[in-house]
């Protein structure tokens, strides 16, 4: 590896990182828009590099300024990391290409650069924690990353947006200061925060109880910035008050970072070196992920506003994801790697529909969205096949993350059954709710001025269709995603005794 | 043309017509039925160009992709989903010209639409007619679902959306909770789900897992309408009639019961079944669905409601007698989809022509009609003949075999049923029968009318000679059927 490909881990941060004050000075109309997206159209390369490079079977390693761990400070970038920076970066990209016309009208133009340049913010703290190799560099980006999303989510016109974005804060507060509390008891009986480091040293440590407590902290912590059921509180009202284009790039990438942290933590450091501790793991996280499906896809059937009801079932979605997890085994994994990136896609493409209604339409409740997806057939078919995708039905690509999940749900027996019903009920509860969406938007008969709606503009349409038919193409070829995730399902579970 | 290129054409000329139609339906009508009948006709010429190679034993297939490891999307074309394949093609091209009189004459709404999903509809049909694994299966069986949605929400309006849904849900709830789980249990202990002749599941599986895996199947696959997953197929009879006729009595019911036959015979093989006790259920239940469904059509005021059961006891002929398990039923299920098909289009255009004519849907208003419309009426009457399996018609052909494999199995069971059910038929349609002939016409003044427009009338003319002519000519089929067996057939009388 030379040139400039054996930096690329730090340029996926540091760009976005530098362009953001930038921005702020961009002022001319439409200027720091082109910026941002580009900035992110090149982190999205960088991502879509990086994973050759992990693909070819190499983990990229590297230190900052040359100063070697655990003094300086290291970035590591393997196949898990490289999964979610292609969600991560595509996601922003996706949602900054559609996104123009959403934010003019949404965010007036004078505070549009500052805007943007918290878009950046987010960007480059969420890619700091993908690549940091070590416990406190993760909370830095955690802490930019999260200041800046509060800003994105209340910068809509929308005034309910403030409290929801208050308790987003407060609780994304206690989340962020259980995860320091945690990595403060590891430091104090480890005296590293590097990750691996830590591993190595733990081994050392003869009194385990802060180390327990520790993870303790850091899973809860975590679990709370990650919306696991019943820590969810926060996500349907900061989804629903968001700016549509926020709303698309943070449901598509914002809870699994945090769910990656608490992944790495907890599979690298502890499981190793607590006894009984994929045994407790398991067992905390599964009947709350069993919960989070039932009871997410639950309210999503009888809520009325639309995008609280796709936050609900992003709530439900979680719940797959970590069902998977608390498997411990290498199949389960994969599955819940794999549910990241097909949700992301799925969630993704409801989103950017979403936003193209968003435009035409006066207001986001089903009673006013009887009748209006007839004037905008395109908008609808992007609609319908994100939300086959979420249903899991085959052919799309969440039917390939519900499969292997149903397969790794075989392997547990007697239990298994039992999830195996769990994610059943779950998929036709999501039946249920995305028909909804279907007779109110299709079938009702139009009300208010729906009858005369105009399609949304052609580059809204043009990218929320290339997501859409990514629901297809990743459905009908999943090896890229797969490898990713089996790889990175396998790296993890190397930890384990 | 060789056989993959029929294959890979006869999914891909359905597509293509819903394209040339959707285009050709922005210019005129008339140009977007010729597109339909057009691409009917190709289809036809594809799917049927495959005949010879199987007959003279050949299986072609073709593999598209590989999406999982161990998992593809493949074809393969074998005796069964070959006829389903070219019966499915061939009353679509019948159930075309028909629509064209039906729809016009009803001067129904978003025609268009309409045209465009009967094709990707017959898309998934042969899909899953040709589809080699269980995968694949799926995949079409699914989109036949989704594809046949707005053909039942045609109208629109509450009551047809409520049928809809009920619809929608019962085959999606089904397929996603009881027919997924059942392939992906298959996958996980077989390591294939490829329909391999003899089954793949013997050794892995056993005990009462097996009768559990078989009810999955029966239960999931909801399109076959074994009670109690059947209320889908009476509320999907608010859908115009060429959908009750072409995709309720033929294509995606009987998808259903074609998916059962094919599990029973290709995943789990019939000598496994047949040794294993706990797999006896499956013919109770059909057995049971037979009579309840007959009892229940006896019932029925409705035209169309009454035909939507005398469909599901018909269908349940079809699981019974592969659920009988030997040789000779297992051709008796195959025969009996296709003569089924044949009555009971005719059945459902003649209830359609009649619609179109009169606007009569109810038993009551249809004293007398046949002197108004003695064409539409002789070919119902043919078509309630052959359901009740009288000679000289196609449900007489279907029985023989059915009851000669009872015979094999000393089965008497499906013996009495055989025969407590042809009576029921008897007792609802014969009365309609009389009715129609030999009552006085109560048609109330100023609403006289003749026969339905010619394209109606030609289709079910059409039809009714298929059921008449199947009764004489089904060598040819009976023979292609047989192989389905082949290596069983031998050493048994």
């Amino acid at each position: 590896m030379t040139g400039i490909e054996a930096h690329l881990p730090v340029l996926q941060v540091v760009v976005p990182l530098l362009m953001a004050p930038l921005v702020i000075l961009l002022q001319p109309r439409g200027l720091a828009w082109a910026a941002t997206t580009a900035t992110s159209l090149m982190a999205f390369l960088v991502a879509v590099q990086l994973t050759i490079v992990v693909l070819g079977g190499q983990e990229l390693y590297y230190e900052l300024g040359g100063w070697s761990a655990p003094y300086g400070i290291a970035l590591n970038v393997d196949s898990f990391s490289a999964l979610l920076l292609l969600i991560l970066t595509g996601a922003s990209t996706l949602a900054l290409l559609a996104g123009k016309v959403s934010i003019d009208t949404q965010i007036e133009a004078p505070r549009q650069p500052l805007f943007y340049s918290a878009w950046l913010l987010v960007l480059a703290g969420l890619a700091g924690i993908l690549v940091a190799a070590d416990a406190f560099n993760i909370f830095v980006f955690m802490e930019i990353s999260s200041l800046a999303s509060y800003v994105l989510v209340a910068g809509g016109p929308d005034r309910r947006a403030l409290p929801a974005v208050f308790k987003y804060l407060v609780m994304g507060t206690i989340g962020a200061t259980f995860y320091l509390i945690g990595v403060g008891l590891v430091y104090m009986m480890t005296g590293t925060l590097n990750l691996l480091d830590m591993e190595a040293r733990i081994h050392e440590v003869a009194d385990l109880k802060p180390i327990l407590v520790a993870a303790g902290f850091i899973t809860v912590g975590l679990a709370l910035k990650a919306a696991v059921f019943p820590l969810h509180m926060w996500l349907p009202g900061a989804y629903t008050y968001a700016p549509h284009a926020v709303t698309v790039f943070l449901a598509a990438c914002a809870t699994k970072v945090s769910l990656y942290v608490l992944l790495r933590f907890d599979f690298v450091v502890f499981q190793q070196n607590l006894v009984g501790h994929d045994i407790q793991f398991a067992a905390f996280l599964m009947p709350l992920a069993v919960l989070a499906i039932l009871v997410g896809s639950a309210v999503a059937m009888f809520e009325t506003n639309l995008k609280r009801l796709l936050a609900y079932s992003s709530v439900a979605q979680i719940g797959y994801i970590l069902l998977g997890t608390s498997m411990v085994s290498v199949l389960g994994l994969t599955a819940s790697l794999l549910h990241m990136f097909n949700h992301a896609l799925a969630k993704g493409t409801l989103f950017l529909a979403v936003m193209c209604l968003a435009l035409r339409v006066t207001d986001l409740n089903f009673s006013h969205l009887a009748g209006a997806a007839r004037q905008m057939p395109w908008t609808f078919g992007a609609l319908m096949l994100g939300g086959l995708s979420l249903i899991g039905i085959p052919g799309t690509a969440g039917f390939i993350s519900k499969w292997y999940l149903i397969s790794a749900a075989l392997d547990e027996g007697l239990l298994g059954i039992a999830l195996i019903a769990v994610i059943v009920i779950g998929s036709l509860m999501a039946v249920v709710y995305i028909w909804r969406i279907v007779e109110t938007t299709w079938f009702k008969p139009a009300v208010d001025g729906n009858a005369t709606l105009s399609e949304a503009p052609l580059p809204m349409l043009l990218v929320t269709w290339f997501c859409a038919l990514a629901n297809l193409w990743f459905g009908l070829a999943p090896s890229l995603p797969l490898r990713l995730s089996g790889t990175a399902a396998e790296s993890l579970l190397q930890h384990l005794p | 043309m060789s056989a993959e290129t029929a294959i890979l054409l006869s999914l891909g000329v359905p597509v293509a017509g819903a394209i040339l139609i959707a285009l050709a339906g922005r210019i005129s009508p008339n140009l977007r039925e010729a597109a339909t009948l057009v691409t009917a006709a190709s289809l036809i010429a594809c799917v049927w160009s495959l005949l010879p190679e199987i007959y003279a034993g050949g299986r072609p297939g073709v593999q598209v992709s590989e999406i999982l490891p161990g998992i593809h999307i493949a074809f393969q074309v074998e005796p069964l989903g070959m006829m389903f394949a070219a019966l499915a093609s061939g009353l679509w091209l019948i159930n075309s010209i028909y629509s064209i009189g039906y729809m016009r004459g009803n001067r129904e709404q978003n025609q268009t639409r309409f045209y465009v999903m009967f094709a990707v509809s017959l898309t998934a049909t042969i899909g899953i007619a040709f589809s080699a694994n269980l995968f694949t299966l799926f995949l079409f069986y699914e989109m036949l679902t989704l594809s046949t949605y707005p053909l039942v929400a045609h109208k629109g309006d509450e009551k047809t959306i409520r049928s809809a849904r009920v619809y929608l849900g019962i085959l999606i709830t089904a397929s996603i909770g009881l027919f997924l789980p059942a392939i992906i249990w298959t996958y996980s202990v077989a390591g294939t789900g490829d329909f391999t002749p003899g089954g793949i599941l013997q050794g892995h599986i056993e005990g009462p897992l097996v009768g559990l895996l078989l009810g999955l199947f029966v239960f999931g696959a909801a399109k076959a309408a074994v009670m109690p997953v059947h209320r889908w197929l009476p509320a999907a009879m608010v859908a115009p009639t060429p959908v009750s006729a072409l995709l309720h009595a033929v294509a995606v019911v009987k998808a259903g019961v074609f998916t059962i036959t094919k599990v029973i015979v290709y995943i789990f093989g019939i000598d496994f079944l047949f040794a294993e006790p706990s797999s006896g259920w499956l013919f109770y239940a059909s057995a049971f669905t037979i009579i309840a469904a007959s009892a229940v059509a006896l019932r029925q005021q409705n035209l169309k409601r009454l035909l939507a059961y005398s469909t599901i006891a018909q269908l349940s002929y079809v699981v019974m007698a592969a659920a009988v398990l030997k040789p000779l039923a297992e051709v008796g299920a195959a025969i009996h989809m296709l003569a089924h098909a044949f009555g009971k289009i005719t059945l459902f255009f003649a209830a359609g022509a009649i619609y179109t004519a009169s606007k009569k849907t109810e038993l009551s208003q249809l004293r007398g009609i046949g002197r108004r419309m003695p064409i539409t009426m002789t070919a119902f009457t043919i078509g309630a003949l052959s359901m009740i399996g009288v000679p000289p018609t196609a449900g007489f052909v279907s029985k023989w075999y059915i009851l000669a494999g009872a015979f094999q199995a000393d089965n008497y069971a499906a013996l009495a049923t055989i025969i407590l059910s042809t009576a029921l038929n008897a007792a609802y349609f014969l009365p309609i029968i009389y009715l129609a002939w030999f009552e006085k016409d109560n048609t109330p003044a100023g609403k006289e009318h003749g026969e339905a427009p010619f394209a109606a009338v030609l289709a079910l003319v059409i039809t009714a000679a298929l059921t008449l002519g199947f009764f004489v000519f089904n060598a040819p089929a009976v023979e292609l059927e047989s192989q389905l067996v082949k290596p069983l057939m031998q050493g048994q009388p």
